[in-house]
């Protein structure tokens, strides 16, 4: 077969006849991280229309959770985001805490910003790794999943549980930390900059990664914000939103450290913004490794929000009986509704509790809705690919009329 | 933090403001159902909350008769001075709510999961479809009256799904549908939710080539 020149005239070359063509994606798809379905109208490579079905994993948390006690919901909470339970855990018990006028002790929200921080960084490796994955760069996915290891095995000792810890408790946490927790985090952190290092000299200046990260997927700042998006997303478009920052809550005012804001709100921003923000959180870490209370309660001493401790249930009238009362009865709340929300690994989480009848708690990821708009917003892109300008997929006509 | 923005929205609006609150520090007020446009774009445009966080409602049905059934619940952000506002107003069953999607396009997906999980219709909403649930869901599952037993009914083959059952990079006779399978036919046996070479092995189904050649279109079981 003979080339093709390049500087073929225009109308030496046919185009090939651009049909709108419907792509039925998912529910079940090796692209499709969790189940969901789009069906794509496609123009080439640009996507024209886009409608998103999700709520095939709809397991009416809500629901399930309005029938338990409070204390009963955190196994929900964990699930909420598999790969950082610990912010969820720790966004519902602060919900609750707000509803019920509490202030847990100064070393849990210590505790809380510990774990809290460890598994924001576990959030961030797995979608940067998989978003390098995707693009072919398996090694940098792998390096980091090592990393995401090496910190699920520190939250293994603290909480007993690798994934779905359910180790924060209304009013403080199930355990005080251990005594290996500074040392296990100290250790981390030459092995995190390490491979951070090796992983970012891996794709980022890498011409594959960079072609399908650099303008693509743009979000504009003024639509993210009217989306209700937060989190990375907003943070890539230049918005300067940060929960532990605009709106301080436990003890994130204490800490020194930086929000990294993107420019152009691209997928590369949003790439290092989340690179940046995993060593913002190990810098929040190392404070609060300083700062925590060695000892000290991680409960509030209060009978009707915390179980006893055994010997207590075990020895005295007074202890079995709150024990009894709390677990058959549960945590009883005011009346009244609040908006509680902190700032989870992919965005803001907030919930609405409210009195136990009436309660409804909603965490909802936005980033599926925003899809909608991601998918649309290429189409402005000069850099989109435009087949007339392809030089592989011009025939001429006499090419043809051989065939 | 923002009691000015409550007490300017009562001032402004009066009577159609039927309770504010600050619980536990969050602001609240509770408007009328027929003010509930006007006054998000009061908040939006001139107290300048342009953010949208989140749109829920809730059901209270001990409150009937006297009082509307559901809670309508939005809370916003004013992203320059950091204030947020919880927005309320009660709904009647079966009477609809202006959609807010001019206001805060992030109400879209908001208002259509309210309408899936509590029935609540939002007028003018351009694509009011039900969002996580299937369009054959019966009932309302977040409404306190649905019980958290209840089972759904099995359905049938979607005969007149517009586009999605067969769809154009899959010809007649390559894939599969991607509806449900006919349950009335798998307990005739005529299952043909096996790939179309294995159903005509197994006498399930003609070849579509020998159809198309003018073949009978029964199936071949009896």
């Amino acid at each position: 077969m003979e080339p093709i020149e390049d500087e073929l005239s225009e109308e030496g070359a046919l185009e090939l006849p651009s049909e709108p063509m419907r792509l039925n994606m998912g529910p079940s798809h090796p692209a499709m991280h969790g189940t969901i379905r789009m069906v794509i109208d496609l123009d080439g490579e640009t996507i024209q229309n886009l409608d998103i079905q999700p709520g095939y994993l709809h397991r009416g948390f809500e629901k399930s959770c309005e029938r338990g006690t409070w204390q009963q919901v955190f196994p929900y909470a964990d699930r909420l985001n598999y790969v950082s339970p610990m912010l969820n855990n720790n966004g519902f018990a602060m919900a609750v805490e707000k509803l019920l006028g509490i202030k847990v002790p100064e070393r849990c929200e210590y505790y809380r910003v510990i774990l809290g921080e460890l598994a924001r960084i576990c959030d961030h490796l797995t979608c940067n790794g998989a978003s390098a994955m995707e693009l072919g760069a398996f090694t940098p996915f792998l390096w980091m999943l090592k990393l995401r290891d090496f910190i699920w095995d520190i939250l293994e000792e603290e909480t007993g549980a690798r994934m779905t810890h359910s180790f924060a408790r209304i009013g403080g946490m199930a355990k005080p930390p251990t005594k290996n927790l500074e040392r296990n985090v100290l250790d981390l952190i030459p092995k995190f900059e390490k491979t951070l290092i090796e992983c970012e000299k891996t794709v980022l200046r890498n011409r594959i990664f960079l072609d399908r990260m650099e303008k693509i997927g743009i979000l504009s700042k003024e639509r993210a914000i009217e989306l209700g998006v937060t989190g990375i997303m907003l943070r890539s478009t230049g918005v300067d939103y940060d929960v532990r920052k605009a709106h301080p809550y436990s003890v994130y005012n204490r800490f020194d450290f930086e929000v990294p804001v993107g420019h152009d709100g691209d997928n590369y921003d949003r790439f290092l913004c989340r690179m940046e923000e995993m060593r913002q959180s190990l810098k929040i870490i190392r404070q609060a490794i300083d700062q925590i209370p060695k000892d000290g309660p991680v409960s509030v001493d209060d009978v009707r929000v915390v179980l006893p401790e055994k010997p207590a249930v075990y020895s005295t009238i007074e202890g079995t009986i709150a024990h009894f009362k709390l677990v058959m009865e549960g945590i009883k709340v005011p009346a009244g509704q609040v908006y509680s929300f902190s700032e989870a690994g992919n965005g803001e989480l907030g919930f609405f509790p409210g009195l136990r009848r009436q309660r409804d708690s909603l965490p909802r990821p936005l980033s599926a809705s925003l899809l909608v708009q991601l998918e649309r917003g290429p189409r402005d892109d000069p850099r989109r690919h435009d087949r007339r300008h392809h030089p592989d997929l011009r025939i001429r006509e006499h090419d043809r009329r051989r065939v | 933090m923002s009691k000015l923005v409550i007490e300017r929205l009562a001032a402004h609006f009066g009577a159609r403001i039927l309770e504010t609150s600050d619980f536990r520090g969050d602001d609240t007020a509770r408007v009328a159902a027929d003010s509930w446009l006007e006054v998000a774009q009061f908040l939006k445009s001139d107290c300048g909350f342009n953010q949208y966080t989140d749109m829920t409602a809730v059901d209270y049905p001990e409150r009937e008769p006297e009082e509307p059934r559901f809670e309508v619940v939005l809370a916003v952000r004013n992203m320059e001075k950091g204030q947020r506002v919880t927005l309320k107003t009660r709904v009647e069953d079966g009477k609809t709510l202006p959609t807010l999607i001019k206001v805060w396009a992030g109400a879209d997906w908001g208002e259509r999961e309210i309408y899936d999980m509590f029935g609540i219709r939002f007028d003018g909403h351009p694509d009011l479809r039900r969002i996580l649930l299937y369009e054959e869901f019966e009932g309302y599952p977040l409404r306190k009256d649905y019980p958290i037993e209840k089972t759904q009914p099995l359905l049938a083959y979607r005969e007149n799904a517009p586009d999605f059952s067969k769809l154009p990079p899959f010809g007649l006779d390559e894939g599969q549908p991607f509806g449900r399978i006919s349950w009335q036919e798998r307990l005739k046996g005529r299952d043909q939710q096996v790939s179309p070479a294995i159903a005509v092995q197994t006498g399930q189904r003609q070849a579509l080539s020998q159809t198309s050649a003018g073949g009978s279109s029964a199936g071949t079981e009896e």
